[in-house]
């Protein structure tokens, strides 16, 4: 599995593009083809009898699209809902899934050698989501994998994986 | 012609399949002792249309088959053989295999080349061998006549001329067809008395029809032959073999691919030669029979009065579904943005307000009259899914030796597009059922005082919001106590007191059989729980009805549409839920006193003397109400599946039309949950799933 992820990360040997954002005290980066669009928090209608993680479902421009909260997933930063909180809309697959994080910070381009394969750890981010961890002078960047992420069964976002 | 044909292709599967589907079901229709010249004359011209068409693609297997088939077709509507019950089958497989052919070159399905063989062969040992021994045979001498008169001639040297030089290409040479002296035209009518032409005759129509087998000719006509107009049209006529121009502003590139039309009636010569003086722009050019006597004169015409083509032909288009779906979606967004406009609109107030409220109330009529006719472009009518099913209904009649009449109703029900593609399984499988359990043999039926051939209905209607379509037979009725002792086998949950229609809803479950034997029709119990799934993925309801000897009735509750549904608004802790209009009965403030408990977890509300489960939605969506005591709140009482359930919510906001949006395509689907919808303010609301909350009473889930 590592050396697929390798391969993968290899594979664009002038770099790739993630935007980060912070959970906690933490930076992570995912896949910037990967985003829709950034926006603010509003208006979530929560559905019965999912995890807590899983906020609910919002309208955007007319699609039903489910909100999670990766702070509670995480279990990292403040749980509050203000007009500070940001949205992040991604495109996983033909599906489309907003995660709320504590904050955007930019877009960053990482050379295959500046991602680091992930160590084996025990936290509550399952290593397998991680694709490798960026190193940018002081700041470590913690790659997801966020397309398996949210695919996984733990997210219970789809329907194979919910039964 | 160098230009690309691929891109007609799919014009050319869809009108093979149209053509398929009109030989099928006046192949169903015939009156096999006494069939219709008409209707003889109508399949021929679809399997020859279809020839055609495949000629002109270069889908040479289906040439093949659609060429046998035509002959056969041909010398029964000439009247030289008489119309078997074996024939029909022949053809009906006949059009199976050819639609198995398309199919392949479809990309979808493989060919199975046996099948094809067999066919072949079938249709080829009916059209020879009977011919001689059927009843109205002609002489002998006429045989070879209408016999090579349908091959393939093209290896004739003398006819291939003739052919390039007369047809094909009126408008460039519109006078050769009308010189008297043009060998190889006309059709030689091959009447006994005439048997001294017997040898000429021979070649003549080789030419004539050759034609129709050949290149130029072919090249044209298996998509000119579409319009529904021309089709109506040729079938006053007895001609078959008929090219008709579509309607006469196709383009000149078409005109110049020509058609001929070939009749065997009689017609003065002299009329017919100065009709083609007058005709220089026509369309149709016709070659007139000749009378016995005078079987070597020839006449020409440019059929001037047929030329006139009805102008229907173009009323109607083909549009992609994509299309009317996004049509659909944009309609969808309009209703939401309305509703959101008339909310902000009726906080305005003052002196604008009134010009204002005038306004949104045009916008909202205008809104839903363009609602209705979006929503209209996609309905259809059940028609669309009925007529496979007598194919069908015969197919297995035969196959199980029992006779069964299928009894159409309310074929003209109009429905959405989505569900018409998608109800065909579920109803196929509740007809075969009917077929294969419900009606007996005749020799039972009988002896039970019925007559020997059953009869199944299929009945389609409108009921409210919602389509109503029943399957029912005269059959032997569902048998309770076998399904009961099937059930306990299964060890299912049953008692023998238990009503009769949830042992009816017994049969639905998964694996579930009660058949004695299985056989390739049913038995297998795979299939009544499918059936009920399918349905209920359509939001709809199935019922079964059975009485034991009298036959069984199955009832499917359709939404008429999958897009929009009317819907009464409910709040409970703050949010909103939408519930389903159609299953709504009534809506009543209960107090304490009503409450009945039944054991621990039991409550019944008692309504009008009735006992209702009463399920209390905040327990179920786990959210704070605000009505904690049953007189604070509201009960909404729904029916689903035939069973009564009393809903306890906060309050009642309102009823409105709602757009439902799928949960699914971005999430999954959650549990008492059908869909989501938006609402005025733009905020989501989730809409219940009745007959799901339903049966969590009735199973002590909540």
């Amino acid at each position: 599995m590592a050396a697929l992820q390798e391969n993968s990360l290899n594979n664009n040997a002038v770099g790739r593009e993630f935007l980060t954002f912070t959970l906690g005290s933490e930076e992570y980066g995912i896949d910037i083809l990967r985003v829709q669009e950034i926006r603010g928090y509003d208006a979530v209608t929560p559905i019965a009898n999912t995890p807590a993680f899983i906020k609910g479902v919002i309208n955007l421009r007319g699609t039903i699209v489910p909100i999670v909260d990766l702070r509670i997933k995480f279990n990292l930063g403040k749980i509050e809902y203000d007009q500070f909180t940001v949205v992040i809309i991604l495109n996983i697959g033909a599906r489309v899934v907003g995660v709320v994080v504590d904050g955007v910070s930019d877009v960053l381009t990482l050379n295959a050698d500046q991602i680091k394969e992930a160590p084996p750890l025990s936290s509550t981010l399952d290593t397998s989501y991680i694709l490798g961890l960026g190193t940018l002078a002081e700041r470590m960047l913690i790659l997801v994998d966020i397309e398996k992420l949210m695919g996984s069964q733990e997210m219970a976002l789809t329907d194979a994986q919910a039964e | 012609m160098s230009f690309d044909l691929s891109q007609f292709y799919q014009v050319f599967f869809e009108e093979t399949a149209e053509h398929l589907a009109t030989m099928e079901s006046l192949l169903l229709a015939l009156d096999v002792s006494n069939p219709s010249m008409d209707d003889l004359n109508a399949i021929f011209r679809a399997a020859h249309s279809i020839k055609g068409g495949s000629g002109t693609f270069g889908f040479n297997d289906m040439i093949a088959v659609t060429h046998i088939l035509e002959t056969l077709l041909d010398k029964l509507r000439k009247q030289e053989m008489q119309l078997t019950d074996e024939m029909v089958n022949a053809f009906l497989e006949a059009g199976d295999v050819i639609g198995m052919q398309l199919a392949a070159h479809r990309g979808d399905g493989e060919v199975d080349e046996d099948a094809i063989k067999s066919v072949c062969a079938t249709l080829e040992a009916l059209s020879s061998a009977k011919s001689v021994a059927s009843p109205p045979a002609p002489p002998p001498v006429s045989q070879p006549v209408a016999d090579e008169g349908f091959g393939f001639f093209d290896d004739l040297p003398a006819s291939a001329a003739s052919e390039d030089a007369g047809y094909g290409f009126f408008d460039a040479e519109p006078k050769t067809e009308s010189v008297p002296s043009d060998p190889g035209y006309g059709f030689f009518d091959d009447l006994p008395t005439s048997s001294s032409e017997a040898a000429p005759a021979q070649t003549a129509p080789d030419q004539g029809y050759g034609f129709f087998e050949d290149a130029p000719g072919n090249a044209g006509y298996g998509f000119f032959e579409n319009a529904p107009g021309v089709v109506a049209e040729v079938e006053n006529k007895q001609g078959y073999g008929f090219f008709r121009e579509t309607p006469a502003q196709r383009s000149e590139r078409e005109n110049k691919q020509g058609y001929g039309v070939y009749e065997e009636y009689e017609r003065p010569n002299g009329t017919a030669s100065a009709a083609a003086a007058t005709a220089a722009d026509a369309h149709v050019g016709r070659r007139e029979t000749d009378v016995p006597g005078v079987e070597n004169v020839r006449a020409g015409k440019r059929a001037t009065d047929k030329v006139v083509v009805s102008p229907q032909a173009e009323s109607s288009i083909r549009v992609s579904v994509e299309k009317v779906d996004q049509l659909m979606n944009l309609m969808g967004e309009l209703v939401i943005t309305q509703a959101m406009l008339a909310q902000a609109a009726s906080q305005v107030d003052g002196l604008v307000h009134e010009r204002l409220e005038q306004g949104m109330r045009q916008l909202e009529r205008n809104t839903r009259d363009l609602q209705e006719a979006v929503m209209s472009i996609r309905m259809l009518p059940i028609s669309f899914v009925f007529s496979r099913f007598p194919r069908v209904v015969r197919d297995l009649a035969g196959k199980l030796s029992k006779q069964v009449e299928l009894k159409t109703l309310g074929e003209g029900t109009e429905l959405d597009k989505g569900l018409i593609e998608k109800i065909a399984d579920p109803l196929t499988h509740l007809i075969r059922n009917s077929l294969d359990h419900g009606i007996e043999i005749p020799e039972k039926r009988l002896a039970a005082g019925k007559p020997a051939k059953g009869t199944i209905t299929l009945n389609a209607f409108h009921q409210g919001s919602s389509i109503v379509l029943e399957v029912s037979d005269d059959g032997a009725g569902l048998n309770r106590s076998r399904i009961l002792n099937k059930a306990k086998e299964r060890g299912l949950p049953v008692s023998d007191d238990m009503p009769d229609s949830e042992v009816w809803m017994l049969i639905f479950e998964a694996g579930f059989s009660t058949a004695e034997v299985v056989t390739d029709v049913s038995g297998r119990g795979v299939g009544m729980d499918v059936v009920k799934r399918n349905i209920g993925e359509l939001g709809g309801r199935i019922e079964l009805d059975s009485s034991e000897g009298h036959g069984t009735r199955t009832t499917i509750r359709l939404p008429l549409t999958l897009a929009i549904l009317d819907g009464l608004s409910l709040s409970i802790g703050g949010e909103v839920y939408i519930a389903p209009l159609n299953s709504i009965i009534e809506s009543l403030q209960v107090t304490e006193a009503d409450l009945k408990t039944v054991g621990r977890d039991g409550r019944l509300l008692r309504v009008r003397g009735e006992y209702l489960p009463l399920l209390p939605l905040h327990e179920v969506f786990n959210v704070k109400p605000k009505a904690e005591a049953l007189d604070q709140g509201i009960v909404v009482i729904v029916e689903t599946a035939g069973k009564k359930t009393a809903l306890f919510v906060d309050e009642l906001l309102g009823q409105q039309q709602v757009v439902i949006k799928s949960l699914e395509s971005n999430f999954r689907r959650v549990q008492g949950i059908s869909g989501a919808t938006i609402m005025g303010d733009g905020r989501v609301a989730l809409i219940l799933d009745l007959a799901e909350l339903g049966t969590r009473v009735a199973q002590h889930q909540v």
